[in-house]
């Protein structure tokens, strides 16, 4: 006896938008059946972990807060997952956005205008592209593997901020603590709503988002992105340039990662310093992948992954539990997608007796028609 | 050729009753009676998704019937997988052969065995069933390095080494040369003369009516006749096959327009693939006005000369095409496509057509140079327009334009993809296998909408394994063998018999011979 998946011969749609709930619903449970095991009352840690957080207007502001990097980052992920372009390195274009704004931030510290702020987010959104141009040229000119690419790079940010907060663009008066000046008033993000911590940052990833889906779903080039992503062959037929796939769908993760960087900086942080997130742009990863790599579904999965943000704090200080419970939500909840997922394109089934000996092909099964 | 068909009182080799099989979106197999006797020639006669190939899987225990028993010499039997076919004594030889290319001949063949056989005996076995039925092989040959007619017959001596009582034949002859179709019809004969009973699968006429004592005809999943093919005429098989005449294409004299549109000049091209075929010096001329075929057996560079021509893999050298007047060697496919030329590629699914998308989102896939779009967006209207003007003006059989291109059957998607090339008003189009399993109808109307272009001065290659087809609507014709293309010659000067010595390399010179027995796709069958 063994088991088999076999192919679905038409895979529901329906189950396709359902699979993020149920892997949520699944996470939940799972997490409660943990949480049990900690010897806690689960219903409690529930309560702590997902209600709480949102029992206050300053709890729903930072719910928005913490949503706005992850959407931003998710989205431009999708444009490039869609053509099957994985940057798995936003964390690191994340950093470097944090750095280059951060950099615009502190050098016009006494003589900035209005025009600071939208400066910022250009020098953002530029050196997210840089960072992300690095594995999109080392793919398309010699073929480097733009996953591991692009996560190396994520650690080379990392410490190139470090070594700059730690040195050069350390705060003389911060007791040489390794963080930068706190930025002019001019370089912040207006507050939205009183009360909270909530900045204008939502109100550019929702911008975000919407000219997300625009290219996506509405112009040829979008079109052509998802075009190499669901048939390769296809796009080389119709004359859809690889090379061009890869650096779109890099340079757009890059750019919106970078933004997502001066978003942090600029909002709630208001200075650099050596680590700019809390691993939003990995966290991104998943929140594309839940939100069905649809800018609207992204939108929904970014909302859910802030709550366990949210919720793995204050698992901390309420439930007395290590801050990796966040990580492990994450995961289980990827998880649990992903088996979704297969379960939506296969099937399981259980071979009692054994298999017929070998065809010399295993394709002779699917071929022909007649 | 009237082999004994021995005992009318002896219990039928098979006989299905009321054989049925129900996929999701169509029905394959509807209640098909078939009895075929001891030694007797049966064919199976159907266009392409007529449900033949699903009832010989059945038959050899691929797929399982909803319904129906099946009569192994007068029993009752299931056969639930290959191993219990090939037990009772059923042999299958599959339309694409299911061959490992890097073992040898003996290797392939052990395989199939039992376990157990040593490889030493198999050797000998091999040699004497090669020796008895006229299939010379060598064991020790490795099967990469033979023609497709060879490798037929690898997979026929497999078969034959289990002394099997029923042999099922998948549309045997696509892949080989007229002559070498007139041996296998002899080792065919030989066998049944011993008793073997053969199931021949095929939608060419001319040969059932050569070779078969009976057969059974299918049509939407149905038996729609049963007849002696030697006692009918053509057109009586095709009435009974489609439920109506064979229909003809209009054909007039070329008339071609000087210039040429698209010139090829010394190309030469190493395959991507190790057990791909090398393109070398291929020279070639189209002008506007003509319709140029290219014939061959598949697997004799059509595949690399097609990639190189469409711009899938851009050339080194930048005047080995020319196309309007521009060095196109080095551009790739958008390029091309901007300078006039269209593209009909073999594969549908996932290829020319993305699965997953609607026909309108595979309309704007090609077609997005006819003002489908504005400023970089896409105007969905003008998009479900074209789409729908497709549909109409080749008679897809389709929902409308958001059907998924997964949906169509392989013919409608066929002609869909046909004609969004063709709507884009080509300077020079290029169709591989353009009819490839398309209904009869379909194929006259994608045979005559390619006329009607060449009438209006475009440009016209054809690469395709039927013959017939290529007879029909080509002004000159060439062949490619072993990566070379022979000289192209006036269609009507030429025909079946001496495009099948061309197919076999006659035309490449001594040093081209020497080569190609070291290269792979040598056609040595046919001499």
């Amino acid at each position: 006896m063994r088991i088999r998946l076999e192919a679905r011969p038409e895979p529901s749609r329906l189950m396709g938008w359902l699979s993020p709930l149920l892997a949520a619903a699944a996470t939940l449970l799972v997490g409660c059946a943990l949480f049990a095991s900690l010897g806690k009352d689960p219903f409690a840690a529930f309560q702590a972990f997902f209600v709480t957080p949102l029992e206050n207007l300053y709890g729903v502001g930072e719910l928005l807060l913490k949503a706005s990097p992850l959407m931003l980052c998710a989205v431009g992920l999708a444009a490039g997952y869609r053509a099957n372009v994985w940057n798995i390195g936003a964390e690191g274009q994340l950093t470097l956005g944090a750095l280059c704004g951060g950099g615009v931030a502190l050098a016009f510290q006494d003589s900035g205008g209005a025009w600071v702020l939208p400066l910022m987010l250009v020098a953002g959104a530029a050196g997210g592209m840089a960072w992300a141009a690095i594995p999109a040229w080392l793919k398309t000119r010699f073929n480097a593997n733009e996953i591991l690419v692009s996560l190396m790079l994520v650690y080379v940010a990392k410490l190139t901020l470090s070594l700059l907060v730690h040195g050069p663009w350390r705060d003389p008066e911060g007791f040489n603590f390794p963080q930068s000046k706190m930025f002019a008033d001019a370089a912040l993000l207006p507050n939205l709503l009183p009360g909270t911590r909530l900045n204008a940052g939502l109100l550019l990833a929702l911008g975000v988002v919407a000219a997300a889906w625009l290219f996506m779903r509405k112009s040829l080039a979008g079109f052509q992105m998802r075009v190499a992503g669901l048939a390769p062959a296809a796009a080389n037929y119709a004359g859809i340039s690889a090379r061009r796939t890869v650096w779109l769908g890099m340079l757009i993760g890059g750019a919106t990662a970078g933004i997502a960087g001066v978003d942090e900086a600029a909002g709630p942080i208001g200075q650099l310093l050596p680590s700019m997130s809390p691993g939003y742009g990995f966290a991104a990863i998943i929140v594309a992948f839940v939100g069905r790599l649809h800018p609207f579904g992204i939108l929904l999965s970014s909302l859910l992954m802030s709550l366990l943000y949210l919720g793995g704090e204050a698992a901390q200080i309420n439930l007395a539990l290590p801050s990796s419970v966040t990580g492990l939500f994450q995961g289980m909840l990827l998880f649990f997608l992903l088996a979704a997922d297969v379960f939506i394109n296969f099937r399981l089934r259980i071979v009692r007796r054994a298999v017929p000996p070998i065809e010399a092909s295993g394709s002779v099964a699917t071929e022909g028609s007649g | 050729m009237d082999s004994p068909v021995r005992g009318h009182l002896a219990p039928p080799r098979l006989k299905l009753q009321g054989i049925s099989k129900i996929y999701p979106a169509v029905v394959a197999n509807d209640r098909i009676d078939l009895s075929v006797m001891p030694g007797e020639i049966h064919a199976v006669l159907g266009e392409n998704g007529a449900g033949k190939t699903t009832l010989m899987k059945i038959i050899y225990g691929l797929v399982r019937p909803d319904a129906g028993t099946i009569l192994w010499n007068g029993r009752a039997v299931s056969i639930p997988n290959p191993a219990r076919a090939r037990a009772l004594g059923i042999g299958m030889v599959f339309q694409h052969f299911s061959l490992f290319e890097t073992l040898t001949v003996s290797e392939n063949i052990t395989l199939a065995l039992e376990p157990g056989a040593a490889e030493a005996s198999v050797d000998r076995r091999i040699s004497e069933v090669s020796e008895r039925y006229g299939l010379p092989l060598d064991p020790r040959r490795h099967v990469h390095s033979m023609s497709a007619g060879e490798r037929q017959r690898v997979e026929i001596v497999r078969c034959l080494l289990q002394q099997p009582q029923l042999l099922i034949m998948d549309e045997p002859t696509s892949v080989l040369t007229p002559q070498a179709i007139d041996k296998l019809f002899a080792t065919l004969r030989g066998l049944a003369g011993e008793g073997c009973s053969i199931l021949y699968i095929s939608h060419k006429l001319d040969e059932i009516r050569a070779l078969c004592q009976r057969a059974t005809v299918l049509r939407a999943g149905k038996v729609s006749g049963e007849c002696d093919p030697r006692q009918e005429t053509s057109s009586g098989l095709a009435r009974m096959m489609i439920g109506g005449e064979l229909p003809h294409s209009r054909h007039r004299q070329a008339r071609t327009r000087g210039d040429g549109t698209l010139l090829v000049r010394r190309l030469s091209l190493p395959s991507d693939d190790p057990f791909g075929t090398d393109l070398i010096d291929i020279d070639l001329s189209l002008r506007g006005g003509e319709i140029v075929g290219i014939a061959g057996i598949s697997g004799n560079g059509q595949k690399e000369l097609l990639a190189a021509l469409s711009g899938e893999r851009p050339l080194v050298d930048a005047r080995a095409i020319v196309l309007n007047g521009v060095a196109v060697g080095r551009l790739g496919a958008a390029v091309r496509r901007r300078l006039g030329m269209t593209f009909v590629p073999e594969e549908r699914l996932g290829r020319g057509a993305v699965p997953e998308m609607s026909l309108a989102e595979n309309a704007l896939l090609t077609a997005h140079r006819q003002e489908l779009t504005r400023h970089g967006f896409i105007r969905p209207d003008a998009v479900r327009a074209y789409a729908q003007a497709t549909i109409a003006r080749f008679s897809v059989k389709a929902p409308g334009p958001d059907a998924t291109a997964r949906s169509l059957s392989g013919g409608n998607l066929q002609k869909f993809i046909v004609g969004r090339e063709i709507l884009q008003g080509p300077r020079v189009i290029i169709a591989a296998q353009p009819t490839w399993g398309v209904d009869v109808g379909a194929a006259a109307l994608i045979r005559q909408a390619l006329v009607d272009l060449r009438d209006e001065g475009v440009a016209v290659l054809v690469v395709s394994e039927e013959l017939d087809e290529l007879l029909e609507i080509c002004d000159r014709l060439a062949v490619i063998a072993r990566g070379r293309l022979s000289p192209p010659r006036p269609a009507r000067e030429t025909n079946a018999e001496d495009l099948g010595l061309l197919m076999s390399g006659s035309f490449i010179g001594a040093q081209g011979i020497a080569r190609a027995e070291v290269s792979s796709a040598g056609l040595s069958d046919a001499h």
